[in-house]
């Protein structure tokens, strides 16, 4: 292995750095999400107390869940998978690091803040403006980070997780910024800068595209690298790469309106936001096929790689809700499912389902390599992990599948007078045990996500010992590539 | 809108869809015809890529969804000023709506609009419509069982603000009340508020525990600036709204702290108006079912 000496030793402190906090922070956020949970069935559980209520707890989850833990695993692929992708070490190691620092301090900010009740009251983007002005100088420095990385890369052509990375990079900082615009009055609120439907408007631009962008196209760029690598088989098609790609970033951004269909919004913005939602999904499952189509040829494989497994069923999950995305931005099917659990439901079939089963697989894939390993600590415990997040996915979606059909038809139903045959409570209460088998759902999850914590520590405390067992990492030249010194 | 954004919107659109179906019948005019394995060439950190066509009903499905966009945006707004061939607005669809149940309900609330309340609490189809009416409209502030709430009247107990006839009961829902208690923290004094609260407290006899000097010092204040709309006697007065005080129903509790609070900072009532709402019809049929919880048809 001479030509190991030849090869960039890749900056992998960050990306440990990233990889490590995307475990507590996904911990923490769903364990808050278990939580809120648990209050919607014993509200005692709010300990009566104002920072401990569900109104402040519930978007302490979400930025939890969505920035921490998503964008910590955001973090730590793309760095990773930039490097390796384009033969190359980061750019800027010092803005490098401090990208980490400075989004640790946006998400403990977000933890005190939230819990306070300081809130800009924007849906995902709740965060006040102080918090917001450092995020975008955390995302204009991480766009210099990749960016700069791609321009020195090694290969001639770019990879096609890359392009993924790129445009969530990209949009999500163009969104953050027009969406937070907002006019302070204290240290700790704002007004937004924009009023009425506008306002509207803009904040589900920017709420439908941190789905898009933030959860999809990053996310598809992790799936981009790990599946074929974890499965050793190239990908399906280029081809198919390349029209999903730009369809996927042309059409996202238009789709924001189905989340205010018959509201104030304007007929014609109502008509598109559903029309662009529909053509969304070929270009939503061009990813799905790539990904799985990959895996032909390397079936039986499942059988004995659980992180595979992983990346698999979080395809399926990806497939099933950009399906029923689509379908529920039909206005008709929109009048039943809007404002009920039915929403929450799908929202998690592609947090629980697709990000996060991703997010499992590519850090299974990827903590042991930057440990210098071969394997993870325990691989029956990443098998462990796959079912109680499989199970609690299942029952939280068709726990959530079954409230909001149950909501939309009782509130709809009229007597034969003409009068509503039931009160909003009385849907509450018929959600009550719907709630029950959500919040077990949530304890497989949250569970299984303690699994995976504890698997990592054993996996990163013992690599201490065996560093100097320099194995080969992978079959490839490159792999011969060892982390830079100063974990 | 001007015609700046009406262009806007529709050249953003064409563009974006055109660009679209560019992108995609482009990249099928080069492509193999079938699945292959050979590869583009490239390799990055060992992964390779086929070169493989695009799937073919993933191709059809694509396709179908930009054919029913078009077809969509011909029909319907969208495209700017493009009001759609079929002229629909949600506006409409509403107005359509509300008509078509006007029309099937309307005559079954008419029914009972001629037969006075007195009569229809004796008739159990018209008080289950008026409950009906109550619970989707009412029972948010006053609760499933008409019990109230903290500032919002109890209406099963036969204790009532502004009357409880028909007609006072009407009156209420139709037009709505405005209940003010003004601010008299200011006026008598802590020390007044403190010796009136126990005085009223004592009308309905809350054992409070107050000196007589004081019972009598609140007396005073009471007959000199309450008993204008609440009475001598601190029975009240349904014209004014001003609430009967000798009979231990309390709108905003019955604590020393409590009544001291309502005549230190006053308190504001507000009953909305339901006939632009409701409509006659339901209005009387509502107007029913509140009577029938204190007075039972024999």
């Amino acid at each position: 292995m001479s030509t190991a000496t030849l090869q960039p030793t890749y900056n992998y402190k960050v990306v440990r750095q990233f990889a490590i906090m995307a475990v507590v922070w996904g911990v923490v956020g769903m364990a808050v999400g278990l939580l809120i949970a648990s209050q919607m069935v014993f509200p005692e559980l709010n300990l009566g107390l104002p920072w401990t209520s569900f109104g402040r707890l519930r978007p302490l989850h979400t930025n939890a869940v969505i920035f921490a833990f998503g964008g910590c695993v955001l973090f730590a692929t793309s760095y990773y998978i930039v490097q390796r992708t384009c033969q190359t070490t980061l750019a800027m190691p010092g803005l490098a690091a401090f990208t980490f620092w400075g989004w640790q301090l946006v998400i403990v900010a977000a933890a005190i803040t939230l819990p306070l009740g300081m809130t800009s009251s924007k849906e995902y983007a709740e965060l006040e403006w102080p918090i917001d002005i450092l995020i975008a100088v955390v995302w204009v420095s991480y766009a210099l980070v990749f960016f700069g990385t791609i321009m020195k890369r090694k290969s001639k052509h770019i990879y096609v997780a890359n392009w993924f990375f790129g445009a969530f990079i990209i949009t999500v900082a163009v969104l953050h910024i027009v969406n937070s615009a907002a006019l302070p009055v204290s240290l700790t609120k704002s007004y937004s800068a924009y009023a009425g439907a506008m306002d509207a408007m803009i904040q589900w631009w920017y709420g439908h595209n941190a789905v898009g962008f933030f959860l999809t196209a990053g996310f598809l760029g992790m799936m981009y690298y790990f599946v074929p690598k974890q499965a050793e088989r190239p990908v399906y098609s280029y081809r198919l790469s390349i029209v999903h790609f730009w369809a996927l970033v042309a059409i996202y951004i238009w789709a924001g309106p189905h989340h205010l269909h018959y509201t104030a919004l304007p007929d014609w913005a109502q008509s598109l936001g559903m029309v662009m939602s529909l053509v969304l999904l070929a270009p939503s499952w061009g990813g799905m096929i790539n990904g799985i189509m990959t895996l032909s040829g390397a079936w039986h494989k499942l059988r004995t790689d659980p992180i595979l497994r992983f990346l698999v069923v979080s395809l399926s999950f990806y497939g099933m809700s950009t399906f029923e995305g689509p379908m529920m931005a039909i206005k008709t099917v929109n009048a039943l499912s809007h404002y009920t659990d039915w929403t929450i439901g799908h929202v998690h079939s592609g947090a629980l389902g697709w990000v996060a089963m991703v997010s499992f697989g590519s850090l299974y894939h990827l903590i042991p390599k930057l440990y210098g390993k071969e394997q993870m600590y325990s691989v029956s415990l990443i098998n462990a992990h796959f079912w109680l997040a499989t199970i609690g996915t299942v029952l939280y979606i068709v726990a959530m599948w079954v409230n909001g059909i149950t909501q939309g038809l009782m509130w709809r139903a009229v007597n034969e007078d003409g009068t509503l045959t039931y009160s909003f409570i009385e849907s509450v209460e018929a959600s009550g045990f719907g709630y029950i088998v959500r919040a077990i759902g949530g304890g497989f999850f949250v569970l299984g996500m303690l699994v995976m914590a504890y698997n990592v520590y054993r996996t990163a405390s013992e690599s201490e010992d065996q560093s100097q067992d320099k194995k080969d990492l992978d079959q490839t030249a490159l792999d011969t590539a060892q982390p830079v010194a100063g974990r | 809108m001007s015609n700046f954004w009406h262009w806007w919107i529709v050249l953003l659109t064409t563009a974006c869809l055109v660009l679209v179906t560019w992108v995609l019948f482009s990249t099928r005019k080069t492509q193999r015809k079938e699945m292959t394995e050979e590869t583009t060439g490239h390799a990055y950190d060992g992964i390779e890529e086929y070169d493989n066509p695009l799937p073919h009903w993933w191709f059809i499905m694509f396709i179908a969804t930009l054919v029913f966009t078009v077809g969509y945006l011909i029909l319907y707004p969208g495209m700017g000023k493009w009001e759609g061939v079929l002229g629909w607005t949600q506006v409409g669809e509403l107005e359509r709506d509300q008509q078509k149940h006007d029309r099937k309900y309307a005559p079954e609330f008419a029914r009972y609009a001629a037969t006075p309340i007195e009569e229809l609490i004796k008739n159990p189809k018209a008080l289950k419509m008026g409950e009906r009416v109550f619970i989707n409209n009412c029972a948010l502030c006053h609760g499933m069982d008409a019990g109230g709430n903290f500032g919002f009247p109890n209406l099963a107990d036969n204790d009532w603000l502004y009357g409880g006839t028909p007609d006072a009961i009407k009156a209420t829902i139709a037009h709505g009340r405005q209940g003010q208690m003004p601010a008299w923290g200011a006026v008598i004094g802590d020390k007044g508020v403190k010796q009136v609260a126990s005085y009223v407290r004592e009308l309905s006899s809350i054992e409070t525990g107050a000196s007589e000097a004081d019972l009598v010092a609140g007396k005073k204040i009471f007959n000199t600036t309450c008993a204008v709309c609440h009475n001598a006697d601190g029975t009240g007065n349904f014209a004014l709204g001003a609430p009967n005080l000798t009979n231990n129903v309390w709108l905003y509790g019955s604590s020393q702290a409590q009544v001291e609070y309502t005549i230190r900072q006053g308190r504001n009532g507000v009953m909305p108006p339901w006939d632009n709402i409701l409509g006659d019809e339901k209005v009387h049929l509502v107007t029913a079912y509140v009577y029938s919880l204190t007075h039972k048809a024999e």
